[in-house]
């Protein structure tokens, strides 16, 4: 413990005079990068539209109500495009997560050296590009639409559902495995009553989970033209329409809160 | 006996128990699927056309063009970087604030209600729609990008921060308090300690993801290496395009990795 003498008494100190010195440098070396990465940022803004943004921010908040509500009419089916592109974007994802989990969970996996890293590397990559970059890359390929919407969602979600579901895997209780094998069971057999039943309630877990992100995900999408309510959205806001605007967030708001809702109530009843 | 071992065999008892409900939910999913399914348009004819682009595409990362427009990727790529730091510092500064006024256990009733209606609020849109917002604001560049990774840093880490706290161990903190402790005592050596470990993963945890939205704030004109992407898209130079992706992912890897060891050696 550092202890240090002054005036002749006995002060109980947190760090040596060593550390505090290393955490003092640490703390200015922090502060110079934040400060010098705020002067390029700074250098790139164009200040008088900053210091003008509130009076633009009550002016838009003025023309964004009252929402205009008999837009709604026109909504209702992006709505449901946006539900299914989650949905099914989801159900694609988890079709081709669970192999892959199962090729890449330690104690499962076919071959350590060869099928494993295969199978790391598609969650890594899959994980490390944004939806909205699939869906760019998508619509260029196959053309704006919801089928685009749907491929970006599901090629987005693999990585994450199999990272969890591979990790769910790993930690099972092999002695139940172990009990399955004791009684002369195949390698399938295996799976299916010594595994799959122990990670069954983590992967309806993890399954709804990513639904209540992709639905959050796949509101965004239309901006680059893959369907969904981000395209009236992106529509109504490059005709300055705001009476939409605002209705649309409203309608996402109402959807977000929605999934979220059922999103709780399913992994509560399963957990 | 015998004629019981024809008759009963084992099966493997069901996820949902109850049999009116699996069946109401197996046919719901089915009704479901048709009408998802039915609903859908797909134009078949386009999606066959775009088969030779995305050959052309994935073709391109073999090799990919780093060097025709090596400057605009660093420029994107730095731009980005400048953004998820910044946005990372004063996201996590504000929200400690909103963290500490959400936390039942610390504040006030009106002011817990009060922070929980910023997160809420800051937690719903996605980054990407308050980028447009901030863009229509504060004009295109880096600045918009700044303030929607930082609205986003905030709803996420003061959540975290709060229910952080609400679990914290009740007994340390009033060990502090009955040696007398003023309120930012209390806070410094009761609650700081207790929570810091995980909040400092979090930190690294949530600049990871910055830097993850950072790279498509772009797309809605937040600055970044999004608009470098999107723009290298418009002109079909998918060689120039694969190159980018090559560096975020690669980015992200080092950052993904470097994190993980960060956060195993904090806690």
């Amino acid at each position: 413990m550092p202890v240090k003498e002054i005036a002749g008494q006995k002060v109980w100190q947190r760090r040596t005079t060593r550390m505090q010195f290393a955490v003092w440098f640490g703390w200015l070396l922090g502060v110079a990068i934040f400060v010098y990465c705020w002067r390029l940022i700074s250098d790139k803004t164009i200040w008088f539209f900053v210091t003008d943004a509130p009076n633009q921010a009550a002016d838009m908040a003025e023309r964004m109500v009252p929402p205009k509500w008999s837009y709604m009419n026109e909504l209702w089916i992006p709505v449901w495009d946006t539900i299914n592109i989650a949905t099914l974007g989801t159900l694609m994802a988890i079709i081709i997560a669970v192999p892959v989990a199962f090729c890449a969970a330690r104690n499962t996996t076919p071959s350590r050296h060869f099928v494993r890293p295969v199978a790391l590397f598609i969650i890594v990559s899959s994980r490390s590009i944004n939806s909205l970059i699939w869906a760019l890359m998508l619509v260029t390929m196959i053309g704006p639409g919801v089928l685009a919407g749907v491929i970006a969602i599901g090629l987005r979600s693999i990585g994450f559902c199999a990272k969890l579901l591979y990790e769910a895997i790993e930690e099972i209780d092999e002695t139940q495995v172990e009990a399955i094998v004791a009684t002369g069971a195949k390698r399938s057999q295996q799976l299916s009553f010594g595994i799959v039943p122990q990670i069954m309630p983590a992967f309806a877990g993890i399954t709804v989970f990513r639904w209540d992100i992709n639905i959050r995900e796949s509101t965004v999408l239309g901006l680059v033209g893959a369907g969904g309510i981000g395209l009236q959205l992106d529509s109504s806001i490059s005709t300055l329409a705001w009476t939409q605007v605002s209705l649309i967030l409203l309608v996402i708001l109402a959807t977000v809160i929605v999934s979220e809702w059922v999103s709780a109530k399913i992994r509560h009843a399963i957990i | 006996m015998n004629e019981g071992k024809a008759t009963r065999r084992w099966k493997r008892p069901p996820l949902i128990a109850n049999p009116t409900l699996r069946w109401t939910l197996w046919v719901g999913t089915a009704i479901y699927l048709a009408f998802a399914f039915g609903t859908m348009e797909v134009n078949w004819q386009r999606v066959a056309e775009g088969t030779e682009r995305g050959q052309r595409f994935l073709a391109s990362f073999f090799p990919p063009d780093f060097t025709s427009r090596w400057d605009s990727i660093l420029e994107g790529i730095l731009e980005s970087m400048w953004m998820t730091i910044t946005s990372t510092v004063v996201g996590i500064i504000l929200s400690i604030p909103v963290g500490l006024g959400a936390a039942r256990n610390l504040a006030w009733r009106p002011v817990y209600l009060f922070c929980r209606g910023i997160l809420a609020v800051s937690r719903t849109f996605p980054e990407i729609i308050l980028a447009i917002f901030f863009v229509k604001l504060f004009g295109f560049g880096p600045f918009a990008g700044f303030l929607a990774l930082s609205v986003g840093t905030i709803g996420f880490y003061g959540k975290l921060l709060a229910e952080d706290i609400e679990d914290m161990d009740p007994v340390q903190a009033e060990a502090i308090k009955s040696v007398g402790a003023r309120w930012l005592q209390w806070l410094n050596y009761a609650v700081q300690p207790q929570v810091m470990p995980r909040m400092i993963g979090l930190g690294i945890y949530r600049l990871d993801i910055n830097f993850r939205e950072s790279a498509v704030v772009g797309i809605v004109g937040g600055g970044g290496i999004g608009a470098t992407l999107l723009t290298a898209f418009d002109r079909y130079e998918f060689d120039s395009a694969a190159a980018i992706l090559l560096v975020i992912i690669g980015i992200v890897m080092v950052l993904e990795y470097t994190s993980g060891y960060i956060r195993k050696w904090v806690q």
